[in-house]
């Protein structure tokens, strides 16, 4: 399948610098969104969209597509706006965000936007229907492969831990997880919550081949990502990100979970990202 | 007496028989192989019978994920598991999300009988019936069994087929074909109504033969289909007998009763009188347990008499 939007790896830093702002512009216009979580993950799924996933805007629905589960749903807008530059839907359309009967919800929709493969909000469903889809793979012979992001705190359902014995025993290599191991959840520090670590070692343990990569390093998010898994082992990636990352005063700091930026804070925010990039 | 049948088995035979022809059927299982009977299935497909062992959310999850993947997954689990644990998954992985699965609750209702309320499944009904675009199959005989597998396995949304283990004897033809949202008119009669489901269908037969000796000739409806509700057939009975008793192995809370009176209310007020549990039930054998809430043939007998006397609106 062609890869009608992929970008070489000096692009994709620079690209989603741009989706950065596109996100925050956009959560500010909708007065809603997730804007820690999103920024945390944008690179995670910028890598995916422009460097990894076999998916064509054209044939969202193509049998032999790679399929992308966003599991923590809340990030919805860091989604929308992959999808939009991956031209699944118009940019302009990011605007509706949240609007009355917009078929962009707080939480993304399978039904209402192709390009998403199952609804999620509700956390902890993402792997488990990975691991189906992964399982269905494996029946069918296909070489098409699953990607599901989870957030950290994410990982305290159960469900999670269920879906992941599951799959290693079915030995899914065709099945990758990454999680946006940004160590705050809505309330606080996961540590201080509901302590995770040793979360590779637990992995492992569980029989994944686990690896840690830095979650803003397109380079070796792609490098990895890309690499084929022939081990018999599902695969997870503990991406170390920042929450808020990209943006000096959101920057791993809890309160900014669901906290929607000022006027004047957008204008910030988007003068420190220009600079950066 | 007319011989006995578990359901499961007409179940299983027919659902091997769809993957005789569909390599795309698979069947995903809690470790609940043999109280699904797909021990037949396993044995000739072990490579499509999948057991994410005692997990039901990841069942639940694993079951939409296949159906993505372009399989018609049969997820099966005791039906108190099933839509008790994984309710969530049901509700945001199949049904708001259209995955095109067949729920399958094996032993609902007090089929567990002994083991007491924490395996009886007397609330399905209600947690599902408010989830829109789920199909809610309950079948009354062997041959429902197998003509609601088949119409599941051709549905285009998902479906729960609430399937039972208590014996029933065959009451439907052979050419029986199941139409959803189409309440089925087993007995003419204009002084009641007997509604029922599942397992109270042969009951509610019955019981109308004794009240026809009684002097009371009773319409018995065969409600298999909880999702969509044949509306028009009931009130049609609301109407035209002006009394209805329902009939279900379920909380007399939220389940076919309440959908019945649902109609009822809002197009055409009637008598009526909703049979089934009003508690978590005591232990005991399932058909002991159906006659210790009034579901004996009797007690519908006695019920049934009672609400055909009683004014509309009770003083």
């Amino acid at each position: 399948m062609p890869l009608p939007s992929r970008l070489t790896t000096e692009d994709i830093p620079d690209l989603c610098q741009k989706m950065r702002g596109t996100l925050l512009t956009t959560i500010v216009n909708a007065r809603m969104g997730h804007v820690g979580g999103d920024l945390s993950v944008i690179d995670i799924l910028g890598t995916l969209y422009f460097g990894v996933l076999r998916v064509d805007p054209t044939d969202p629905h193509a049998e032999s597509r790679d399929r992308f589960v966003l599991s923590k749903g809340h990030c919805s807008v860091a989604l929308y706006t992959t999808l939009a530059y991956a031209g699944f839907l118009p940019i302009e359309e990011l605007a509706s965000f949240a609007a009355p009967l917009s078929r962009l919800n707080g939480h993304p929709c399978n039904r209402k936007l192709p390009g998403v493969e199952t609804s999620t909000g509700p956390l902890g469903h993402g792997l488990p229907v990975a691991t189906g889809i992964a399982i269905g793979g494996k029946l069918s012979g296909a070489d098409w492969r699953v990607f599901v992001v989870v957030g950290d705190g994410e990982l305290q359902e159960g469900s999670n831990w269920e879906a992941m014995m599951s799959a290693a025993h079915q030995r899914l290599d065709n099945l990758t997880l990454i999680v946006d191991r940004n160590q705050l959840q809505q309330g606080d520090r996961t540590s201080a919550v509901t302590s995770m670590e040793p979360l590779a070692e637990r992995f492992a343990a569980f029989g994944w081949e686990t690896h840690e990569v830095d979650g803003h390093d397109h380079a070796a998010l792609e490098s990895l990502l890309s690499s084929p898994n022939t081990s018999g082992r599902p695969r997870c990636l503990i991406a170390a990100t920042v929450k808020g990352q990209g943006v000096s005063f959101i920057r791993d700091r809890v309160e900014w979970h669901h906290k929607v930026p000022s006027r004047e804070q957008l204008a910030t925010a988007l003068a420190e990202l220009e600079v950066a990039s | 007496m007319s011989e006995l049948f578990d359901c499961r088995d007409a179940f299983v035979a027919t659902l091997e028989e769809l993957a005789e022809q569909d390599p795309r059927i698979v069947a995903v299982v809690n470790d609940s192989i043999g109280s699904s009977k797909l021990t037949g299935f396993r044995r000739r497909w072990p490579e499509r019978l999948i057991n994410v062992g005692i997990a039901e959310q990841t069942l639940v999850g694993v079951g939409a994920g296949l159906a993505n993947a372009g399989h018609k997954p049969f997820v099966c689990a005791a039906s108190c598991f099933l839509t008790g644990r994984a309710l969530e998954q049901i509700k945001a992985d199949i049904v708001y999300s259209q995955a095109q699965v067949v729920l399958c609750g094996i032993s609902s209702g007090v089929a567990y009988g002994e083991l007491g309320p924490t395996h009886h499944s007397i609330e399905d009904l209600a947690w599902t019936r408010v989830l829109p675009g789920l199909e809610i199959i309950v079948p009354a005989d062997p041959v429902e069994t197998a003509a609601a597998v088949r119409y599941a396995y051709a549905a285009e949304g998902p479906v729960f087929l609430r399937l039972s283990r208590i014996g029933v004897p065959r009451l439907l033809d052979e050419r029986y074909r199941y139409e959803p949202g189409r309440a089925q008119v087993l007995r003419d009669g204009a002084d009641l109504t007997l509604i029922a489901c599942g397992v109270l269908v042969h009951r509610a037969l019955e019981a109308a033969e004794r009240l026809s000796d009684l002097g009371l000739e009773a319409r018995v409806l065969n409600l298999a289909s909880i999702a969509p509700l044949d509306r028009r057939e009931i009130v049609r009975a609301a109407q035209q007998t002006g009394a209805i008793l329902t009939l279900e192995e379920h909380s007399v809370r939220g389940g076919m009763g309440s959908a019945v009176a649902e109609a009822v209310v809002a197009e055409a007020p009637c008598r009526m009188k909703l049979m089934g549990f009003e508690d978590f039930a005591p232990t005991g054998e399932a058909n002991f347990l159906l006659d210790h809430v009034g579901m004996s043939v009797d007690g519908i007998v006695d019920a049934a008499q009672r609400l055909v006397g009683e004014p509309l609106v009770a003083k």
